[in-house]
């Protein structure tokens, strides 16, 4: 048996130094990588091993700004998943990546953004507002359309917060079941782009959510004259390797996209012509 | 060109020569008409005249379940090593089109990132090929794809030109295995009379879909919304039979597995299929490919579209195995045709 000291599938070694229950279903997590920084780009995942369970693909939902560690949001909704929900502080994991293309982030600088997350869209879109929070005077107008199903199913309330206060950004969102202690707007996240002013020629709409919610709000967006190269998605796939290689990942597209290597950011002009976005 | 003659007779010798050095694997008849490479150590055990073999020679060089990573989670904080599981060892007669399915998976596995498990692996493989003077049977297509003859990606390759074996060196490794083997050099005739056998072949072997095999990647431009897909679609049954005995298709799933200890244990990879319901499902639920009509012409367009894009080869090797293996009597010439017919 020969070791190979160059193989790509050996894994970075995590601790987790924070963990917190978010709602009933997500959990958030704050690993240190013991051989420095992850050095990411917004919109990049990592495959997460938990060794003896396997290993599964998470976006990081924290920006690059932030030094010393990173953060991944967690839903339970699979085998490795559930399991990684009975982690807390101080337990390690493995790490690879990060793998993907990021948001395209030098290409927005000078132009307006507007955020559209529905669900947990807003983790890995997360990475790229807080990126941009970071870096605000290099953007234009900022607006963040959140949806999610329920109030209790919000994601990062205590940031939202922050978000609604903040001059410099326009934050709005809306629940599709109310609760009686909800005050905010009540519909679909497509309810809420009519009354978002766009000057298109200038204007990156970032939208990142489940597969069903990408339709209608490309629909809403380009009722608004928003170019398709100015819309930008995040897809969602199983990506097994991350190197584009085990194939799980790959698009129905005339262009074969591996979404683990040519995404999982694709601009809508893109990846339009996708059987399945 | 360095040429080689071994005698029919002598065949036994070089095995049992190649055999001292390390292990064989060779074509073994296994009944009604199945051929499968397992270790030999004589002559007499394989069948040099065999159809194209249950499993291609793909499982030596990406076996079906390989370990990648060995773990250790004693003390605490996890301790891992990426390891390399591969003997020394020989593929004798080796048909064109599993020459080419090599070809084509180290393309896939040398892109970058690399994938170290497969390129050091390859490097311990000996590779001798056999050349089919005659189809193996009507399943087969690979005069379609240019693989009736050889194209590189062996050590040594063998020609039967009647009663003698001729063989070419193709690299070093090849030629430090026949040398003191005392094979005589091939004689003037010896060309010629391999010259025959190829161009026997330009006769016996024919373009049977009726396409050019440029025009392929029309066809399949125009073809993702045929109604070919939605009738292989209504008789596949997603065994994953095809792609497993695909000597091209590498698709491969990870999966880790834990000594009884419950603190040592390996990262291992799998073959997988794309024709199985689940393969393209995230956890949330969404299947990306929930038909198997989808799912079939993703297999299609993986061999005769994507690849020509990307590495400007098809990725069938014409070998027939998904064919002939098919349950569902789903036939790739057949499949053609029919596209093919479709978008004239």
């Amino acid at each position: 048996m020969t070791e190979i000291h160059n193989s790509n599938w050996k894994l970075r070694k995590g601790q987790i130094i924070a963990a917190k229950q978010m709602t009933a279903t997500e959990k958030w997590f704050d690993i240190k990588l013991e051989d420095g920084d992850l050095d990411h780009e917004p919109g990049q995942f990592v495959q997460v091993e938990l060794y003896g369970v396997g290993e599964a693909p998470i976006s990081v939902c924290s920006s690059p700004t932030k030094r010393g560690s990173f953060e991944l949001t967690v839903r339970s909704a699979g085998r490795l998943t559930k399991h990684m929900h009975s982690l807390g502080k101080g337990d390690w994991l493995g790490i690879r990546g990060p793998f993907g293309k990021p948001f395209p982030v030098k290409l927005m600088t000078g132009n307006d953004l507007l955020f559209v997350a529905g669900g947990l869209g807003i983790a890995p879109l997360r990475s790229l507002i807080n990126y941009v929070m970071d870096n605000r005077r290099e953007f234009g107008k900022v607006d963040i359309l959140l949806g999610c199903k329920t109030p209790t199913d919000m994601l990062f309330g205590d940031e939202i917060k922050l978000w609604q206060k903040r001059m410099d950004v326009n934050f709005s969102c809306t629940v599709d079941r109310s609760a009686p202690d909800w005050k905010g707007n009540v519909g679909l996240i497509t309810s809420l782009i009519p009354g978002v002013t766009i000057n298109p020629e200038k204007t990156f709409g970032v939208v990142v959510g489940p597969p069903i919610m990408y339709k209608f709000v490309i629909a809403e967006l380009l009722k608004k004259n928003l170019p398709e190269k100015q819309i930008v998605l995040s897809l969602e796939r199983h990506m097994k390797c991350g190197m584009g290689k085990c194939g799980h990942c790959q698009i129905d597209h005339p262009k074969n996209y591996y979404c683990c290597k040519d995404g999982p950011t694709f601009t809508y002009e893109e990846v339009k012509d996708s059987k399945k976005l | 060109m360095n040429y080689h003659i071994l005698q029919k007779d002598n065949l036994n010798c070089f095995i049992k020569s190649l055999a001292k050095q390390m292990k064989v694997y060779a074509p073994v008849a296994k009944g009604y008409n199945n051929f499968a490479f397992e270790e030999v150590t004589e002559a007499e055990q394989i069948s040099m005249d065999y159809i194209p073999t249950i499993l291609p020679p793909k499982k030596y060089f990406m076996p079906p379940r390989e370990k990648m990573l060995d773990f250790d989670l004693n003390g605490g904080k996890p301790q891992d090593k990426a390891v390399l599981e591969a003997e020394k060892l020989a593929v004798f007669a080796v048909h064109t089109c599993d020459l080419a399915g090599i070809q084509c998976l180290n393309m896939v596995f040398s892109e970058r990132p690399r994938d170290y498990n497969y390129l050091l692996r390859k490097e311990n493989i000996v590779i001798i090929g056999l050349e089919c003077n005659k189809y193996c049977d009507g399943n087969a297509s690979c005069a379609l794809v240019g693989n009736h003859y050889p194209n590189g990606g062996y050590d040594l390759f063998f020609t039967d030109i009647g009663d003698k074996w001729i063989i070419h060196v193709n690299t070093q490794k090849g030629e430090e295995l026949v040398e003191g083997m005392g094979l005589g050099k091939a004689s003037v005739a010896d060309m010629t009379a391999l010259g025959k056998v190829r161009e026997a072949k330009k006769e016996a072997f024919g373009n049977e879909i009726g396409v050019e095999p440029k025009k392929l990647t029309e066809v399949f431009a125009k073809g993702m919304d045929s109604k070919v897909w939605h009738d292989v679609g209504s008789r596949c049954v997603s065994c994953g039979n095809c792609t497993n005995v695909c000597p091209t298709c590498y698709c491969f799933d990870m999966t880790d597995s834990i000594n009884l200890d419950m603190k040592t244990g390996s990262r291992n990879r799998t073959w997988d299929s794309c024709q199985f319901e689940t393969f393209a499902t995230v956890a949330g639920g969404e299947n990306f490919r929930e038909e198997r009509a989808h799912r079939q012409r993703h297999r299609y367009y993986r061999k005769f579209k994507y690849p020509l894009d990307k590495f400007n080869r098809a990725f069938c090797t014409g070998c027939g195995r998904c064919t002939r293996t098919c349950m569902a009597k789903i036939n790739l010439k057949d499949t053609l045709k029919a596209l093919a017919a479709e978008s004239k």
